[in-house]
């Protein structure tokens, strides 16, 4: 028993944390709402270069070999830069799905990804798809089944973010048989994968980005003066600030042990990832709201850059299941002992403390 | 990372568990009552005699020098089995620490085996009428005579003193000092002229307080723990076994938040959607209790500082058990509001009795609004005033 990352992971999330500090600063995020790509020049090559979004690629395709555990202080550190660059889509969800669906598919596109493809995952789920436009290719689930498109065979309807670092859109395609990659129980195990390892994409971001607005929101308070002191020192502020960096200290530890137990396939990951999911959203939302109410006006404007990190925030609690989603499964699975979209169950509901598994399936 | 428990971790829950669900006592009256408080005592002196009182103690005082996991173990088993709380609570989480860091030798020997063996109850000395959260305002004063200190003043909010031996607490030791200088951590011993113990009956009707008055009552030399004067240093070197881990470990809202599961399963009618939401954020809140001390074990086992987050623990658990306990009242409706001992009552009145302990909590070891300041002060750096 021991929960702690290794020293090789906590010096790949500094190294990460030090280079986002420089090349994603707060204007780099707000020059990259105001382009046209949302995208922060020369970034994402710098990524790669690092060799961030290899990191879960197998170690034949130019990767780390790592999984979830590995990635998750990745995501944190892009929450915590609300980093505009494809790395949740493209590293934590379509490198994984294509490491299993393996084959001719995989063996071309894997080595790509580790070279800085961005590739894309769209899950039936799931109305927008995250970086559609610009993808190289992008994954599609309908029916049961999955396809595998060229950019060309799509068109992305661009949406309009409440974020404007974010780039969403929908996707239109006809599903032909010649793209198709998985059908039956093999499309729907790599989509239900998919669907989790999104969720708990989004829930590492979230802890980042609440961790983001906690420290600004400290630093804010230290520094400003009213009724002569440091408003930090009021009361009615610190109380704020203690509850979200609370929330957000046990959202984190909860993300993480998701991370593990996704990465080790146990019987529990839905559960897990579900109270990833739920936690993170309401800390970051909590976070938000802290942060924004202690700014006070200056929090409010378009030209001070909280207003970003709250939006990401925003976006991200709702995509792949907002907390009140991730709860009804939670409770399915705790009281019916399925989740929701299964079939009803044959077998007894299953004992909430072995379902809180510690044993890999 | 590794989350997983070793065949020697699995092999000791397998007998705890077997141990306990054999011995466990049921049914227990509460522990706070005359008529409850010798069978909890018998339980206590039960457990030590098959060394379970204290698994994480050296073998010396009747432990088995179990690790810190080995002991978080043996918690979720103890609660999985139902078992009460702990009478020995105060002794064996709050003094016994302390006394490992800063007792003589000839303290531990002496004080130790009878505490773990329930032969000596211990009861707590910190609040005084005047000085509650502003605890460093406290005058019960220690006055040096030969040989020792008399004591003169007034401790309150005295869990079980009434049924104690003993008592630890700060003191007043240099006359004229304030705040937080010229304190000493004194024990003492209760069954002696000079000291007068007067109970308060809970909220819920329990005999679970007291208020002690001094008069003169001695404190001999071998009974100052860690220096004279040294009070609050060593007073405040274990609060965080008060407000973290070692009082209020994951075990029992684990287990708490399976009974509400149960509760929920047996009136699906009752439980809507949202009820069934709040009972799996309830669950959701225990289990990322039981994650977060995963983390700060590691801490302690791999000598990294655990620090100010047990403020966090505290809060969180305290919070935690409150939800565990008003969701389930909601389930239970109406008849939520039935005590102990009325006939219709569905689980002896367990619910309505654990909501109003649970109350207790955002109250007791440092109020969640002075462990909000701590977070704020020590944790996140905003300036104190």
């Amino acid at each position: 028993m021991r929960f702690a990352f290794s020293e090789d992971q906590l010096l790949i999330q500094q190294t990460l944390a030090e280079m986002l500090e420089k090349e994603c600063s707060h204007e780099a995020v707000e020059a990259a709402a105001k382009s046209a790509s949302g995208r922060v020049p020369g970034l994402w090559q710098q990524l790669v270069a690092m060799g961030i979004p290899a990191v879960a690629l197998p170690e034949a395709q130019g990767g780390l070999g790592g999984d979830e555990l590995d990635l998750v202080l990745l995501l944190q550190e892009a929450g915590r830069r609300a980093l505009p660059e494809p790395l949740a889509e493209t590293a934590a969800v379509a490198a994984p799905l294509l490491r299993e669906l393996g084959g001719e598919l995989a063996a071309e596109w894997l080595p790509r990804i580790a070279e800085g493809a961005v590739v894309v995952v769209g899950l039936a789920s799931e109305p927008f798809v995250g970086f559609a436009d610009g993808a190289e290719l992008l994954i599609l689930e309908r029916g049961g089944e999955l396809f595998a498109l060229a950019p060309s065979a799509v068109k992305c309807e661009a949406q309009r973010s409440v974020d404007d670092a974010r780039r969403i859109a929908r996707v239109e395609w006809s599903a032909s048989p010649a793209a198709r990659i998985a059908s039956g129980e093999r499309a729907a195990a790599l989509a239900a994968a998919a669907f989790e390892r999104s969720a708990l994409a989004a829930a590492a971001q979230l802890v980042g980005l609440g961790r983001y607005m906690v420290d600004l929101t400290v630093a804010y308070a230290k520094g400003r003066e009213q009724f002569g002191q440091a408003i930090g020192a009021f009361q009615a502020v610190k109380h704020q600030i203690a509850s979200a960096h609370l929330k957000l200290e046990f959202a984190r530890a909860i993300v993480q042990h998701a991370a593990y137990t996704l990465a080790k396939g146990w019987d529990s990951r839905q559960l897990d990832v579900s109270t990833a999911k739920a936690l993170a959203g309401d800390a970051a939302h909590l976070c938000g709201r802290a942060a924004l109410q202690c700014h006070g006006a200056i929090g409010y404007t378009y030209e001070y850059h909280l207003h970003l990190w709250l939006k990401r925030a925003w976006a991200l609690e709702k995509a792949f299941g907002d907390a009140p989603w991730h709860r009804r499964r939670a409770a399915a699975l705790l009281l019916d002992g399925r989740a929701p979209s299964e079939a009803a169950p044959q077998a007894p509901a299953r004992d909430p403390a072995r379902l809180r598994g510690r044993r890999a399936p | 990372m590794d989350l997983t428990y070793s065949a020697a971790e699995e092999a000791f829950r397998a007998e705890a568990r077997a141990w306990l669900e054999a011995n466990v006592p049921k049914d227990l009256p509460p522990l706070d009552s005359a008529e409850g408080f010798p069978l909890h005592v018998a339980w206590e002196k039960q457990l030590f005699a098959n060394r379970w009182a204290v698994v994480s103690w050296p073998k010396a005082y009747g432990g088995r020098e179990a690790s810190v996991i080995e002991w978080l173990i043996f918690e979720e088993e103890y609660y999985r089995a139902g078992g009460p709380q702990r009478a020995t609570q105060n002794g064996i989480f709050l003094l016994a620490p302390t006394l490992f860091e800063f007792g003589t030798q000839e303290q531990q020997d002496r004080i130790l085996p009878k505490l773990a063996a329930a032969e000596e109850l211990w009861c707590q000395g910190w609040s005084e009428p005047g000085a509650g959260s502003d605890l460093a305002s406290l005058s019960a004063r220690a006055e040096r005579v030969d040989g020792g200190f008399r004591l003169y003043g007034q401790k309150t909010w005295a869990t079980r003193g009434s049924f104690s031996h003993k008592l630890f607490g700060l003191f007043r030791s240099e006359p004229g000092s304030q705040r937080h200088k010229g304190l000493s951590y004194l024990l003492v011993d209760l069954h002696q002229d000079g000291v007068t113990v007067r109970p308060i009956d809970k909220l819920d009707g329990g005999e679970g307080f007291a208020e002690i008055f001094f008069d003169g009552a001695f404190v001999p030399d071998a009974d100052v723990l860690g220096g004279v004067g040294k009070g609050w240093e060593v007073a405040m070197a274990t609060t965080g076994s008060e407000r973290g881990l070692t009082l209020r470990s994951p075990g029992r809202f684990l287990a708490t938040a399976t009974r509400l599961i149960e509760l929920c399963r047996s009136q699906p009618e009752a439980a809507g959607e949202r009820l069934r939401d709040r009972v799996a954020d309830a669950w959701m809140q225990a289990e990322a209790y039981r994650v977060f001390t995963l983390e700060s074990v590691t801490r302690i086992v791999e000598g990294r500082a655990v620090g100010a987050d047990s403020s966090l623990m505290k809060v969180h658990w305290s919070e935690l058990d409150v939800a565990l306990h008003e969701t389930a009242l909601e389930l239970l409706g109406a008849s939520a509001e039935l005590a102990p001992g009325a006939p219709a009552s569905a689980d002896r009145g367990r619910w309505i009795e654990g909501y109003q302990f649970a109350l207790a909590g955002p109250i007791y070891a440092g109020t969640n609004e002075i462990q909000r300041n701590i977070i704020a002060e020590r944790i996140l750096g905003l300036p104190r005033k």
